[in-house]
């Protein structure tokens, strides 16, 4: 770190020189600097380490799940760990049910609401941005800074749910109505929780659509932003909209369960053999509508920023223009519109009406095409390049198969009658996890060893790269392909003894305990990055600012750019396009976007 | 080097950032009341009974505030005109007056809250009461975050009036905005709950 720092303030003193205001910015102390700093790049890193910190927690959740799954009812190997879960959830070692719905439930939060959305939107969004459209920083810094902060109360109310008395939330991800009403204080916790979640992303997307609407440099006209830019800004349209809904639901849910009103309790529910003491009248099934309303948005805000990294990774190493520019904009806006009007493919099986059913299944179909055009267009973008293979290409590469499983294997559910047999089996399962994790989980790391050089200048190791590439590309198909095998079969995707006691699961209960090890070994395939990402900081290969002869502005400006409002010693003008790599009649290879001249 | 267009719009888009960025907010707050306002139309529809609005709550009341809030608009526009027109005098009086009416309209609120909560209706009576005290609960914070927003470009906040005049006017307009939007939602809130 030292080495950065000096190199920053060498190149701060450099700009106090053109610049007097930057002398403001200089003499920030520590807590100014890197704590509640204002800095869209501190901020990005603030978010991407906090949401590194979150995914490998919610991994972890399911390496403790997965050994339930494979030997239920077991005695936990590990002592040590077994006591840190405590008697009341794990009892001489075996775990129980109702500590499997919390590990479930919160996986499932930590992993989309704290890991990838803050790394894709607040880490990678936060720091490549503003480089990318040539400015100093975000509209709105104080509102940035906030942002975080928020999300880290979000993020540690969470966790602090574990400790409330019958533990975190047990009622999914999705906290569906009734139960979620009538559950532990830990609900309660989620709630309050989200509800820092939403105002932190909130406060997030409005920034960011001033940023890319307001602060584009000269010449950057829409049609040249680079494609992360264009996703960043569509996932922030998705975020602005589409959450205020679930804000509503949680505050109707909170209501229920703390001023005792009925929005979601039917009228004569019983529990426990007891009628419930409330007035009635509520809807189960308008929780399921409003939280659907963010939760399908949700799905493409966490595939577009990943869409977009690759995007990014595939034009630089393929050294060529993307193919199809202009059609993957507007298909990630059409992308965006259609994912408002979709969201009740999620609910066929709860007896909305088969008019309906057929309304939402067609716009499903529908929004598949953009989608597959995204996908193409990437693809054919390979076509005659001479491609590098770097370590972030390989991840990039690797996303397009991934996520193509991932979507394909939607197609069946978001039909009605198909969905009748596979909803809530393990088959959903399978599909979602291709979509997030070996798609755009994948896309993220791409994104990691794409623009470390930019942070550090310093490349992270080639070798572990792909050792961590392999090993991750070959244990997450372990872990999720068997999943379609046993969703097929009909098992279910909530049982805490992994089918055990379920008919429809004997013959496929063999793979469960493949599923769990390469879980495991999924783990282990991690440590070379964790390696690989703190010994790169120190010492990794030194690179020049734009080691990847990239073209976009981000590489324009100084390597491990100063930690103040200064990204560029000169306002960057914008001549070109995005990718003008190969340039007919150019000697160099790339043309950077502020290079004048040869239109 | 300074973020551009924190005062001056921006040519091609002709707004300033603070500008677009409440249009933004408020696009977001429309989401959040329009899910409310689904969520009472799906469940009125879904109800056996439900009764008039104008039965359990006291519409009279209710259009005084209407009025009062209404009235409230009039004076943020007016103490934003008066900083077009360099009369910082009139601003503060026609701030002074959005704040106080703020006052009033949460006064009658609280006032109508105790008339329920003194024969016993509360938001575990029904439904009805349910969606009642949780609409006009949340449109009340807006009102008191909005009273926090002007008091401070009333008193503190108005010294920038002299140091920087025109940033101090976008924010007085600002605010006017998201001022305008609470006093929107009560209008689509009066009729739907207390004449319906």
């Amino acid at each position: 770190m030292s080495h950065q720092e000096k190199a920053a303030h060498a190149v701060t003193s450099a700009h106090q020189e053109q610049h007097t205001v930057a002398a403001d910015h200089h003499d920030l102390g520590f807590v100014r600097k890197y704590i509640f700093s204002q800095d869209h790049k501190v901020i990005g890193l603030q978010y991407g380490i906090t949401s590194l910190l979150f995914l490998f927690f919610g991994f972890s959740l399911m390496m403790i799940m997965r050994w339930q799954l494979a030997y239920p009812g077991e005695q936990f190997p590990w002592k040590w760990l077994a006591d840190f879960m405590g008697q009341a959830n794990m009892p001489d070692g075996i775990m129980l049910p109702e500590f499997y719905n919390q590990l479930g439930a919160m996986h499932g939060t930590i992993m989309v609401f704290l890991g990838v959305v803050p790394l894709a939107v607040g880490a990678f969004g936060n720091y490549v941005v503003p480089l990318q459209i040539g400015t100093i920083d975000m509209a709105f810094p104080k509102l940035n800074m906030t942002s975080y902060w928020v999300y880290f109360v979000g993020g540690v109310t969470m966790l602090v749910s574990f400790a409330m008395p019958g533990g975190a939330a047990n009622s999914g991800w999705t906290s569906y109505a009734p139960l979620s009403v009538i559950a532990t204080t830990g609900q309660t916790l989620w709630l309050i929780g989200m509800v820092f979640l939403i105002t932190s992303s909130l406060l997030g997307s409005i920034n960011f659509i001033v940023t890319i609407i307001q602060l584009r440099t000269k010449g950057l006209t829409f049609m040249r932003l680079p494609f992360f830019v264009w996703a960043q800004f569509v996932t922030s349209f998705l975020l602005l909209l589409a959450f205020p809904p679930l804000e509503a639901a949680g505050v109707l849910q909170l209501m229920d369960r703390l001023a005792g009103t009925s929005f979601f309790l039917p009228s004569g529910l019983v529990v426990s053999g007891q009628p419930l003491a409330v007035s009635g009248g509520g809807s189960p099934l308008l929780w399921q509508h409003l939280f659907w309303f963010l939760a399908h948005p949700e799905v493409y805000v966490l595939i577009l920023p990943a869409m977009g990294i690759v995007a990014e990774v595939i034009a630089n190493n393929t050294r060529k223009p993307l193919w199809g520019y202009k059609s993957l904009v507007y298909s990630v806006i059409f992308l965006g519109f259609m994912s408002f009007i979709v969201w009740a493919h999620h609910m066929f099986m709860t007896g909305m009406g088969t008019v309906i059913s057929t309304f939402f299944q067609t716009t499903t179909m529908i929004i598949s095409i953009p989608s597959v055009i995204i996908l193409t267009a990437l693809l054919l973008s390979l076509w005659g390049g001479s491609i590098r293979y770097t370590t972030p290409m390989l991840f990039a590469l690797a996303f397009l198969p991934m996520f193509a499983i991932g979507g394909l294997t939607g197609l069946p559910l978001g039909l009605a009658p198909p969905d009748i047999h596979l909803h809530d089996t393990y088959y959903v399962i399978g599909h979602f996890h291709y979509v997030v994790a070996p798609g755009t989980i994948l896309a993220l790391f791409a994104g990691i060893y794409y623009w470390f050089p930019k942070v550090t200048g310093r490349k992270m190791n080639d070798l572990l790269g792909k050792v961590h590439f392999w090993g991750s590309l070959v244990f997450m198909n372990g872990v999720f392909m068997p999943m379609f095998i046993q969703g097929l079969a009909g098992v279910s995707r909530r049982l805490y003894d992994g089918g055990a006691q379920f008919a429809h699961a004997q013959g496929v209960l063999q793979w469960n305990e493949f599923m769990s090890t390469s879980a495991w070994l999924l783990g282990l395939a991690q440590i070379p990055f964790i390696i690989n990402f703190f010994w790169s900081i120190k010492k990794g290969k030194k690179v020049e600012a734009n080691h990847w002869e990239a073209t976009t502005l981000d590489w324009a400006c100084t390597t491990s750019p100063p930690l103040a409002h200064g990204n560029f010693k000169v306002v960057p003008e914008v001549h070109r396009g995005p990718y003008d790599y190969s340039h007919r009649g150019s000697k160099a290879d790339f043309l950077p976007q502020n290079q004048p001249g040869e239109a | 080097m300074e973020i551009p267009y924190t005062i001056h719009p921006r040519p091609d888009t002709g707004v300033y950032n603070a500008k677009l960025g409440v249009w933004l907010f408020l696009a977001s707050e429309v989401m959040l009341f329009g899910a409310l306002f689904s969520s009472y139309v799906l469940l009125r529809v879904g109800a056996d009974s439900w009764p008039h609005g104008y039965d359990i709550l006291d519409w009279k009341i209710a259009t005084f505030n209407t009025v009062v809030l209404i009235s409230s608009s009039v004076t943020m526009v007016m103490s934003w005109a008066s900083l077009m027109l360099k009369d910082f005098k009139k601003y503060k009086r026609y701030m002074g007056l959005t704040i106080l009416c703020a006052f009033i309209f949460l006064a009658v609120k609280a006032f109508e809250y105790d008339t329920k909560f003194g024969h016993h209706l509360y938001p575990s009576t029904n439904t009805f009461l349910a969606i009642y005290f949780t609409i006009t609960g949340l449109h009340g914070l807006h009102v008191i975050g909005g009273i926090i927003v002007n008091s401070y470009l009333w008193g503190p906040g108005s010294k920038m009036w002299k140091t920087q005049p025109e940033r101090f006017a976008n924010r007085v307009e600002v605010a006017g905005l998201y001022w305008h939007f609470v006093d929107l939602v009560w209008i689509f809130l009066f009729p739907v709950l207390y004449l319906l």
